[in-house]
């Protein structure tokens, strides 16, 4: 790790342990949805198993766009933005910190969402268990990684919060769908879900190469 | 028009502008504006709202590109090449403030791998604040602020610093504390360019005076205390 990526991620740490804004909205967000869900289809046995993976990864997808928005209105108020502009280090770093941090948020409000979805939901899982400790990050991944970039490429527009969930929803819906028949297969025990999980993997490696190849021109765009 | 020193007692030149104009959509916020900033010298770029004051800055800091013309620093670089050894200071105060000011400080110290810089002890104790004090930015004066802000730019020891009316929003007494702290920053090489509306409260450290009218150079002329 480089010193300037430990000193963003840090820094980002260091406040949202301050605020807990992102973590305090998302999980607010994403209860709402996981709750209202189970009250409009009354999931039952195997109907809620074949459900359940979509209501959580739409949950997680829709609670993430306002802590992802957050993360840089953050750098744009009092042009904090510019002063990390001026300095030499790499964007790439400031992505990636970005990245981890959001994905570590993220991930918390998966980690207290899951207990309360399985209670709603009256999950027991037939698949392999462990399969989803390898399904949920990487999906994860994917949202954040794309998220973070294409955050940071509507910054500078005045409808930045509209804007971000029409540029990103479409471009996220391969790992989008590739996550929830993960998730459904490993529910269901019905069928295995390699073939989705390599799915995200390769999907992940190849959105954040390019965000981190393409960070710097969005960074330094006027 | 093009600007020169009138007089050339600093022979190294710190940043050239050629023919610089910037436009923002049909705006043109700087018009073929030529500045030649001699090394160790303070200019106060004066000007009303609009007349682009803040443009030049951004430009000679490498945060906007112009649309024609040139900007070189310390010699032959980009602005962008050398931004390492640019210190640009805005109105805002480019902190975070949810942190204390030695923490915005390690923070951007981290920016600058490679690099000497101040500690964020040193660098709060020359703009003449306390370190220890325990305090969220958010919990400052304007004046603190601002005062924590110039620590910022000075923590990588720029040779060029660039401040963007420095003086905004303090009280008359901060604002000549302010004035104190620069003009002990501008002996040796190092280069001050600052805006303000403020010519008075500048006018005591200003070696010259750039006057900006509607994106053009108006004037240029030596400065001091008669400004």
């Amino acid at each position: 790790m480089t010193q300037a990526l430990w000193a963003h991620l840090a820094k980002d740490l260091r406040i949202e342990w301050r605020s807990r804004e992102a973590v305090n909205s998302m999980l607010f967000f994403a209860l709402l949805v996981v709750v209202l869900f189970s009250l409009a289809f009354d999931p039952r046995g195997a109907f809620s198993r074949e459900i359940a993976g979509g209501v959580l990864c739409v949950a997680t997808m829709f609670a993430s766009v306002s802590a992802l928005n957050q993360a840089w209105a953050r750098e744009i108020r009092h042009q904090v933005l510019d002063a990390q502009r001026m300095a030499p280090a790499p964007g790439a770093d400031m992505f990636l910190a970005k990245v981890l941090a959001n994905f570590l948020f993220v991930s918390i409000v998966q980690l207290l969402l899951a207990p309360v979805f399985l209670v709603f939901y009256n999950l027991q899982i037939q698949g392999n268990p462990w399969q989803l400790a390898l399904v949920l990050p990487l999906g994860t991944w994917a949202l954040v990684a794309n998220g973070t970039f294409f955050a940071a490429l509507s910054i500078r527009s005045r409808n930045r919060e509209l804007l971000l969930p029409l540029i990103l929803f479409p471009i996220f819906m391969p790992a989008l769908l590739a996550m929830v028949l993960a998730t459904g297969s490993i529910l269901t025990g019905d069928s295995d879900p390699s073939l989705w999980i390599k799915m995200l993997l390769g999907y992940d490696i190849i959105f954040t190469t390019v965000s981190l190849l393409l960070f710097e021109v969005v960074l330094h765009a006027e | 028009m093009s600007a020169k020193l009138p007089e050339a007692d600093h022979p190294t030149l710190c940043a050239r502008v050629d023919e610089v104009s910037k436009l923002f959509g049909s705006f043109a916020a700087l018009r073929q504006v030529s500045v030649e900033l001699e090394a160790g010298r303070c200019y106060v770029v004066l000007g009303e709202n609009g007349a682009g004051k803040s443009t030049l800055l951004r430009v000679l800091a490498g945060l906007l590109r112009p649309s024609f013309g040139t900007v070189r620093v310390f010699g032959s670089f980009e602005p962008q090449e050398a931004r390492a050894r640019i210190g640009y200071m805005s109105h805002a105060p480019m902190l975070y403030d949810e942190l204390t000011a030695r923490e915005n400080l390690r923070y951007f110290a981290g920016l600058y791998p490679g690099h000497a810089c101040l500690s964020p002890s040193d660098a709060l104790r020359q703009v003449g604040l306390d370190p220890e004090l325990d305090r969220t930015l958010g919990q400052y004066s304007q004046g603190m602020r601002q005062r924590t802000s110039l620590a910022r730019v000075l923590l990588p020891v720029p040779e060029l610093l660039l401040l963007d009316e420095p003086f905004s929003n303090m009280d008359i007494e901060s604002a000549r504390q302010m004035v104190a702290l620069l003009a002990g920053f501008r002996h040796g090489s190092r280069t001050i360019v600052l805006t303000t509306h403020q010519r008075e409260l500048a006018a005591p450290i200003a070696d010259c005076v750039l006057t900006l009218r509607a994106g053009r150079v108006a004037s240029f002329e030596p400065g001091g205390p008669s400004l």
